[in-house]
């Protein structure tokens, strides 16, 4: 799909023959992130849609104890210092981003008056700024008024290297100034397409001024709010203990009405997910359990009782197959998988396209994954029922041995292919995981009737994943032909996801494989593509440019999409909850309600 | 005897200097970092990982990084926990009265079944009762915790849904009710946690009391005229015991190091789910401040044992 094609769409939104849900959902199921979606419609002037999400109840408070289950409890409540999703979680409790974005990626104002568009003034015209305004009479849990100082201190606490804080990615690079006590300025060194990173969403979260001011920089440990948050959510902070409970009690003074429902939440950590699942589901115990990892026959057993049910969520994670560019069997300058190398078997396109047809993706989505595992065609995000005409994926074993044999691949007496004397012989490593060895026997099996010979090969996680330069086995060195795991983009905006195929990102010995680039693919004409992506302010423009770079990986088959694996949390059926796949599961938790 | 405890408390120093030096050298090697989850997160930079470990000093040496942990330790500094950035001795008091609890309880259930069953089992060697109390005991300590736990909450929380299976330290109730809610919903785990350690030791207290029923000196007292109850009680148990208390000697430290998988099953925030916890987050000075504290009560409960011997059998001489 290209620019014109998008702006026709986007026509067709506007007159109203296209629903604004229709126009993300195909936008989606071309690689593209719901929040990048709804840009190009803001931009284009087609009017905001209004959240689906209802509030029902009149009054604040009444609701008893909403009790959430999280297999993984909260470790420390900085939203700063928030090293996994749990830690984000249990300070989304307490604390407020600006704005929030909902499940289809539209920016909901949080302690931001609105959101900031070029019509308002908000957004200039050539993206080196945005101008944020803040909520009126917005006040800490302590009673102090939030201001424009607190934004600019959360900018320079931030940004600080020496506070050691994770969200410094999406400070470091932007300059807050204040323009009036309740509006502030972030400027940008380039034209920023994406504007909506510091002060919104996961890592957006606003901490206290006067209470952390003392703590910047290398005392940052010892700031006592740390583990005592005062915030400005709809729930004030009670009780923590790490990696065991968050308890948080109604907020009297939230800067909404009605809100929030219930009157103490609880956000109990430790456990399996399996037995979080059943103590909201089979039991009612709980109210809600996060990142349910389930297998969904027992989900689906679970269900029947029809207290709970999962919760399936789209959002961007992907398993995939990443195929080796490089010959990681040769040692370059001391190091395999070296960028002078080709790969001996996979260089030949034949090779790339048979594999891609030998994943029986149906069966894995059948037997291992279920509904957390969605079979898919294409390398970006991709939900069975948003999915394109154009992105398409096949198992067809006999295809892949004609494309073989026409490709110069002839069996040999054991029924192994080769041409030139090289064998058809592939190492295919993954994490050790049941889901994942599983799905590894369902390729090799086909492989093995296309006379590709695969040794299957599997690491423990915390190898496997970990950054230790000495270790062999990490899937960023890639010392193997083939490997699988799951890549996760959670991030509203593509920019971050897709640089893993530009060249200078290629992981090498002289980055200590910290390069994000692990197939060691590289194209031309990608690297120009995200180039000009990163400064396009147009954002139908910059779409059409992701979707360009997603093609190009895809049908040069750099990666072998295998399943789209939705974000699932167990939900009890009472409960009325918004969750997004583009923020925390505890983004809109002012909104939670249960019937009575 | 006092110069033996100096003899034996002398030993004690360079044993727990060397049991520090194994564990920080193993979890030094141990591959990963506690900032894994940073790495594969497209959204924060590399450099944010790199100054992380830098500014907690996990790329120096690792005889500089053990040099810096000891003499913190020798001072009394426990360090801080990498995840949470809290002092580790907070996060471990917070944990250890509910550890205490439960496992504490446990053990006590698994004495009150072990004494009495081994020691009725041995007076009647062969009979009935001693079938039935063998045959139970080789299925307590066959089944393992994780699977008797599941299988509780199966039976008691999901069909019958009598007790709550998650465990809550923090119960708001007050008077009676709090009392009552701490009950419900420890007694699965102790049940689990007791019934298996008490069906090992009812084996030991067994074989330990059969052991000395056939001495001469029993049947003496029995010739003398004395109760069958006197017999058992003063001149069986009190040798019968020797073997038995080294045994639960031994066991006490895990009532401080809690029991990490029955912990988990029940979300028991214990030490034993605070060591798991950091053992799969890559939490250095927690894991090091846990295993050692679990080192030392060991090696202190070994002594106490040893000591214990003398007052149980006198014929025992401190050298």
């Amino acid at each position: 799909m290209n620019e014109h094609q998008l702006r026709g769409l986007i026509a067709k939104v506007k007159t109203g023959k296209l629903s604004r849900r229709a126009f993300v959902h195909r936008m989606v199921a071309l690689g593209l992130t719901a929040p990048l979606a709804s840009q190009m419609l803001d931009f284009a002037g087609v009017a905001k849609a209004q959240s689906t999400f209802e509030y029902k109840p009149t009054k604040r408070g009444g609701g008893g104890t909403l009790k959430t289950l999280f297999w993984q409890g909260a470790t420390l409540l900085n939203p700063h210092f928030a090293v996994g999703t749990k830690d984000q979680e249990g300070s989304r409790i307490f604390y407020e981003p600006l704005a929030g974005w909902d499940a289809d990626g539209n920016l909901v104002p949080f302690l931001a008056a609105e959101i900031p568009s070029v019509e308002n003034g908000g957004l200039a015209r050539d993206g080196l700024s945005v101008t944020w305004r803040l909520k009126k009479d917005v006040k800490w849990h302590d009673g102090h008024p939030v201001t424009a100082d607190d934004l600019l201190f959360n900018w320079e606490y931030a940004s600080d290297p020496e506070t050691a804080a994770v969200t410094v990615g999406s400070y470091k690079d932007v300059k807050v100034e204040k323009v009036d006590a309740l509006t502030v300025r972030v400027r940008f060194e380039r034209p920023t397409p994406f504007w909506a990173d510091a002060f919104v969403g996961t890592r957006g979260m606003i901490i206290p001024k006067h209470l952390f001011e003392p703590f910047k920089g290398a005392k940052s440990r010892e700031a006592p709010t740390n583990l005592k948050p005062v915030g400005t959510g709809a729930y004030k902070f009670v009780a923590f203990s790490p990696g065991d409970v968050v308890k948080g009690e109604l907020n009297p003074d939230y800067h909404l009405p009605n809100r929030p429902y219930f009157d103490t939440i609880e956000m109990k950590g430790g456990g399996d997910s399996v037995s979080a699942a059943r103590a909201v589901i089979q039991t009612g115990e709980y109210d809600y359990a996060w990142n349910v990892q389930v297998e969904d026959e027992i989900l689906k057993r679970m269900e029947q009782g029809g207290k709970g049910r999962a919760e399936i969520v789209p959002g961007g994670n992907i398993e995939h197959i990443q195929l080796n560019s490089t010959d990681p069997w040769t040692e370059v300058d001391g190091e395999r998988s070296s960028i002078k190398t080709k790969h001996p078997l996979l260089a030949d396109p034949a090779v790339r396209q048979a594999l891609g047809m030998l994943v029986d993706r149906a069966s894995v989505e059948q037997h291992i994954y279920g509904r957390a595992g969605v079979a898919t065609g294409n390398f970006l995000n991709n939900p069975e029922r948003f999915r394109s005409k154009n992105t398409k994926w096949e198992f067809n074993i006999d295809k892949a041995n004609q494309v073989l044999e026409a490709g110069g691949w002839k069996r040999g007496p054991d029924g192994i292919r080769s041409k030139d004397g090289k064998k058809l012989k592939l190492v295919y490593q993954t994490s050790t995981n049941a889901p994942r060895q599983k799905n590894q026997a369902i390729v090799k099996q086909a492989c093995q009737k296309a006379g590709i010979d695969v040794e299957l090969k599997s690491v423990t996680a915390s190898v496997f994943f970990s950054s230790d330069v000495g270790n062999p086995d990490t899937y960023t060195k890639f010392y193997c032909d083939i490997q699988m795991y799951t890549t996760t983009m959670t991030e509203p905006d593509p920019v971050k996801f897709m640089d893993q195929f530009t060249s200078w990102e290629i992981s090498s010995k002289d980055n200590k494989w910290q390069g994000r680039n692990i197939t060691r693919w590289r194209s031309e004409e990608y690297d120009s593509a995200y180039r000009k992506a990163e400064g396009e302010l147009d954002p139908v423009k910059r779409a059409a440019l992701f979707i360009r770079m997603n093609e190009l990986v895809c049908n040069d088959h750099a990666v072998i999409p295998v399943v789209y694996r939705p974000k699932q949390g167990a939900i009890s059926s009472k409960l009325h909850a918004s969750i997004s796949g583009w923020d925390n599961d505890l983004w809109n938790v002012r909104d939670w309600y249960r019937d009575a | 005897m006092s110069r033996y405890l100096l003899r034996r408390l002398a030993i004690v120093i360079p044993s727990l200097l060397g049991i520090s030096i194994v564990l920080f050298t193993v979890l030094a090697l141990a591959p990963g970092d506690p900032f894994e989850e940073l790495a594969t997160n497209p959204n924060i930079p590399q450099e944010v990982r790199a100054g992380l470990r830098e500014k907690f000093g996990l790329d120096d040496p690792i005889a500089l990084r053990y040099l810096r942990w000891f003499m913190a330790m020798v001072h009394g500094d426990w360090g801080f926990s990498f995840v949470s950035r809290v002092d580790v001795d907070v996060l471990i008091r917070q944990r250890l009265s509910t550890t205490l609890f439960v496992v504490g309880s446990s053990q006590i259930l698994a004495l009150l079944v072990a004494l009495p069953v081994g020691v009725f089992a041995a007076t009647r060697p062969y009979s009935i009762f001693d079938q039935i109390a063998n045959t139970l005991a080789f299925i307590g300590f066959s089944l393992p915790t994780f699977f008797t736990g599941i299988l509780f909450i199966l039976l008691f929380s999901i069909y019958l849904d009598w007790l709550p299976f998650v465990y809550r330290a923090d119960i708001s109730a007050t008077g009676w009710h709090w009392y009552w809610a701490h009950i419900k919903q420890a007694l699965m785990p102790v049940a689990v946690l007791g019934l298996f350690q008490g069906a090992s030791w009812t084996r030991y207290v067994r074989s330990a009391a059969l052991d000395v029923i056939r001495l001469d000196y029993v049947t003496t007292a029995r010739a003398k005229g004395l109760a069958e109850g006197t017999v058992v009680v003063k001149h069986v148990v009190r040798n019968a015991l020797i073997p038995v208390v080294t045994l639960v000697a031994l066991q006490m430290p895990a009532v401080f190091g809690g029991a990490i998988v029955t912990e988990q099953i029940f979300r028991i925030p214990g030490i034993g789910s605070l060591l798991i916890t950091s053992i799969l987050a890559n939490d250095t000075p927690v894991i090091m401040a846990v295993t050692f504290v679990f080192a030392c009560l060991v090696i202190l409960f070994n002594l106490l044992a040893d000591i214990l011997y003398g007052w149980l059998d006198p014929r025992i001489a401190y050298r």
